[in-house]
C-alpha cells in the first residue's frame, strides 16, 4: 500500500476528510515553491499536490495558469519538479504530482515513474489521460509501485465510472463542476451527486477539487468526500503578495489552518 | 458517401487491464482521445450523432443542398494552362477558392453546424487563427440560425483586424485571448475551457482534421468531397489520374480531404507541403512533420513542436493558416507509413509562387495555398513534362492582400509605399 494510500485510510478511520493542497513547482520560484508547500503542510494540509508547469493547460483556469506561466518563464524544468516533490515527502506528506500528459510522455513514461519514485512521489494525477489510453502509464506505475490516480466528472457514463474507478489507485479525482480550475463563490451542488455515484461502484476514497477556496466550503465538501482538494485560493494567497513570499507564506499557513478547521469540523 | 474507407484502427494496444476499453480513433500509433474526463461522453455523444446522421438521407440530402444551394460546391477543376507552361509540367487546381467564404473550411462547418442543429444545441464555439476559420463559423452560425463564439488570440485579433470585423458582421462574438502565446494554439485552449464548462449547450466546431476523436475522422469526412469531387473531374478532363496530388498542410483539413479522394489510388503520390517559415535550420517555421517530434497536443497523438520537456513551442509562418506547432493525426500516420509525403516550404518560396499564379492565371491565392503551388512547382521540375499535378487551391488570396503588399514592398505599414 502506497504511502498515500496509508494516509487516507487513517483518517477514514478517524472519520476526517483530508485535506490536499495543490501548487505548481516553480511558483513563485523552484526555492520558493518548496517553501509555500512546508507553509501548507505546516498549516494542516494533508496531501500535497505538485503541479508540473505546462504550456498549455486546457484544464485550467486563470489563477493557476498564471502562476505555471510564471514557473514557466521562469525556466522551470520537469527535474526541477522532482526536486520540489523531494523537498514535499520530506514534509511527511504524501505528495502526488499533477501533469498534464505531454511531458511525461516527451520524458519516457517509465523513466519519469523511476524519478517520481526516487524523489519519494506517490503517484500521478492525469487530467488528459483517460484510463483508455493509459497503457503504457499503468505498466510503469505498476512497476514503480505509483498511484493512478485519474478523474471523474459529472458528464462521466456509470459504466466510465466503473471502468476508471477500477483503474485508480490512492483516490479518485472527482472534479466537481463541469469547468476549469478556479475558486467559486458556492461549491457545485452537483458533487454530491457525483460522490453517491461514485460511491456505488467504488470503495476507493474520493477527492472532490474545483472551487474549494475556505474553510466553510471545505466543511461543506468534507461532508461527503474523503479528500477536500485545494489550489487556486492558495496560489492566490502567493500571487496577492507580489514579491513579498513572507507575506504569502504566511496567508497560505493561515488559509491552510482555515480549510484544515474546515474539514475538522465537516462530520 | 462513404464513411469508413479510412476508418482508424481500433486496435487496443492494451492487455494490462482487462476491463479498459479499446481505445478510441487511432491512425496507427497516432490519434486517439487524450482530453479531461468531462468531456469523453460529449465526445461518445458527438460520434455517435454524426454516425447516425451520415446514414440518415435526411441529412446528407439537407447537406448536400446547403453545400450546393449556398457554398458553390462542387467547385469547378481548372486546367491552368498557362502556370503548366511555366511549370514544365501539367498543373490542374481545384478551385476550392471559389467557394462560399472563399476557402475549403465551409464544408466542413456547414456539417458540423447542421449535425449541431440536429442534436438540438443552440450555440457553437470555435477557434480562429488568421480567423478563415472564425469567418466559416460565423457564417454557418447565421445561416442556421445558432449563437456562435469564436477564441482568437489577441495577437492575431490585431493581426487580422478586418476578419475581426467580418465576424463580428456575421453576427458572432470574437473573444480575445490574452493567456499564453496569445495566437492559435492558445485560441484552442480558451475553447476547450469553454466547452468543457457549456458542453450541455454548446457545439465546439473544431476547424482542422486534428484534436481528439472523432473530430479528425469526422473533419476528414466533411472535406473528403474535395478529392471525391476531383478524381471524377481529373478523369473527366484528363482521361486519367493525375501522377501526384499537392496541398498544404497546416492542421491538414484541406489535405486530408483531396487526398481521402485518391487515398486508394497507389500511383497517385500525395504530397503535403508544410510551412517551413524562415527555413526549417532557422527554426523558425510550422513544419511540424517534417522537424517535430511525435507528443500530444490539444487532444490527439501526432507530430508537434516542442522543446525538450514537452512545452509547446511556437510556430512561424507568413501564412497565419499554417502558423500551427501540431498537425492532424491521419497525416502523421500517413508519413509514417509513407503513403504521403511531406516537405517544407518556405515563406520565400510560397511567396514566389503566390506572385507567379497572380500573373500566369490571374488568381490570387490564399499565401496558405500559395504553399501547395510552391510545391508544385518543384515537383514538376522533378516530374517532368508528361507528368499531371493536381493541386488543391483551398482558398482565395482576398485576405492576405495587405500582408502580400508589405512583402512585395507595395505597401510600407498600410500605406502606399
Amino acid at each position: 500500500m502506497s504511502v498515500l494510500s496509508e494516509r487516507l485510510a487513517e483518517l477514514r478511520a478517524e472519520n476526517r476528510p483530508a485535506l490536499v493542497g495543490y501548487l505548481p513547482a516553480g511558483f513563485p520560484t523552484v526555492e520558493g515553491s518548496a517553501r509555500v508547500i512546508e507553509a501548507m503542510v505546516d498549516g494542516g494540509v494533508d496531501v500535497v499536490e505538485v503541479g508540473l508547469p505546462y504550456s498549455d493547460p486546457v484544464m485550467d483556469g486563470p489563477v493557476i495558469q498564471a502562476a505555471a506561466g510564471q514557473a514557466l518563464a521562469a525556466g522551470t524544468r520537469i527535474t526541477d519538479v522532482f526536486d520540489v516533490v523531494a523537498a514535499s515527502a520530506k514534509t511527511g506528506a504524501p505528495t502526488v504530482v499533477m501533469t498534464y500528459w505531454n511531458p511525461v510522455e516527451r520524458f519516457g513514461v517509465d523513466r519519469f515513474a523511476q524519478h517520481l519514485a526516487d524523489a519519494g512521489g506517490s503517484g500521478l494525477i492525469t487530467p488528459d489521460l483517460i484510463p483508455d489510453e493509459a497503457a503504457e502509464w499503468t505498466t510503469a506505475a505498476k512497476a514503480h509501485d505509483l498511484d493512478q490516480i485519474f478523474l471523474v466528472a459529472p458528464s462521466s457514463t456509470d459504466s466510465r465510472l466503473a471502468m476508471t474507478t477500477r483503474a485508480s489507485s490512492g483516490f479518485v479525482y472527482a472534479t466537481s463542476v463541469m469547468g476549469v480550475t478556479g475558486a467559486r463563490g458556492q461549491t457545485s451542488n452537483r458533487a454530491p451527486e457525483l460522490v453517491s455515484r461514485l460511491r456505488e461502484v467504488t470503495d476507493l476514497p474520493v477527492g472532490v477539487g474545483l472551487g474549494v477556496s475556505n474553510g466553510d466550503q471545505a466543511a461543506e465538501v468534507g461532508a461527503f468526500a474523503d479528500a477536500v482538494i485545494v489550489g487556486s485560493a492558495l496560489i492566490r494567497c502567493v500571487l496577492d503578495a507580489g514579491d513579498d513570499l513572507d507575506r504569502g507564506l504566511e496567508a497560505v499557513h493561515e488559509l491552510a489552518a482555515d480549510l484544515r478547521a474546515g474539514v475538522e469540523r465537516a462530520r | 458517401m462513404t464513411l469508413h474507407d479510412l476508418a482508424p484502427a481500433d486496435a487496443s494496444t492494451d492487455g494490462t487491464t482487462v476491463d479498459i476499453p479499446a481505445a478510441l480513433g487511432h491512425f496507427g500509433k497516432f490519434g486517439g482521445r487524450f482530453m479531461p474526463e468531462a468531456l469523453i461522453a460529449p465526445l461518445d455523444e458527438l460520434e455517435a450523432a454524426w454516425h447516425e446522421a451520415m446514414t440518415d438521407p435526411a441529412f446528407t440530402g439537407e447537406l448536400d443542398r446547403m453545400l450546393r444551394e449556398y457554398a458553390n460546391v462542387p467547385s469547378p477543376m481548372y486546367d491552368a494552362t498557362r502556370l503548366s507552361a511555366r511549370a514544365g509540367a501539367r498543373i490542374l487546381l481545384k478551385r476550392e477558392d471559389l467557394n462560399h467564404t472563399g476557402a475549403h473550411k465551409i464544408r466542413n462547418v456547414l456539417g458540423q453546424a447542421l449535425l449541431t442543429k440536429r442534436m438540438g444545441k443552440k450555440r457553437v464555439i470555435a477557434e480562429t487563427g488568421a480567423g478563415q476559420h472564425g469567418v466559416a463559423s460565423a457564417t454557418a452560425a447565421a445561416y442556421l440560425d445558432l449563437d456562435c463564439v469564436v477564441y482568437m488570440g489577441e495577437v492575431d485579433t490585431e493581426r487580422q483586424a478586418l476578419n475581426v470585423a467580418r465576424m463580428q458582421m456575421l453576427g458572432a462574438e470574437v473573444v480575445p485571448v490574452t493567456s499564453g502565446s496569445r495566437t492559435l494554439k492558445d485560441a484552442i485552449n480558451e475553447a476547450i475551457r469553454d466547452w468543457v464548462a457549456n458542453v450541455e449547450s454548446t457545439a465546439y466546431l473544431f476547424g482542422t482534421a486534428a484534436g481528439p476523436h472523432p473530430f479528425p475522422s469526422m473533419v476528414r469526412d466533411f472535406t473528403r468531397g474535395i478529392g471525391e469531387e476531383s478524381r471524377r473531374q481529373v478523369l473527366e478532363m484528363t482521361g486519367r489520374l493525375p501522377d501526384a496530388v499537392a496541398a498544404c498542410v497546416g492542421g491538414g483539413s484541406n489535405a486530408i480531404g483531396i487526398f481521402a479522394g485518391f487515398i486508394d489510388d497507389a500511383d497517385v503520390t500525395l504530397y503535403g507541403f508544410e510551412a517551413g517559415g524562415d527555413g526549417v535550420e532557422s527554426g523558425r517555421h510550422a513544419a511540424t512533420i517534417t522537424a517535430g517530434a511525435i507528443g500530444v497536443l490539444h487532444g490527439t497523438r501526432s507530430f508537434l513542436l516542442q522543446d525538450e520537456d514537452g512545452q509547446t513551442l511556437e510556430s512561424h509562418s507568413i501564412s497565419a493558416g499554417l502558423d500551427y506547432p501540431g498537425v492532424g493525426p491521419e497525416h502523421a500516420h500517413l508519413s509514417d507509413t509513407g503513403r504521403a509525403v511531406y516537405r517544407p516550404v518556405t515563406d520565400d518560396e510560397a511567396m514566389s509562387a503566390f506572385d507567379v499564379l497572380c500573373k500566369t492565371e490571374g488568381i490570387i491565392p490564399a499565401i496558405e495555398s500559395a504553399h501547395a503551388i510552391a510545391g508544385a512547382l518543384k515537383l514538376a521540375e522533378e516530374m517532368g513534362p508528361d507528368a499531371t499535378i493536381l493541386v488543391n487551391l483551398s482558398g482565395r488570396g482576398d485576405k492576405d492582400v495587405a500582408t502580400a503588399a508589405e512583402y512585395f514592398g507595395l505597401l510600407k505599414d498600410g500605406k502606399p509605399a
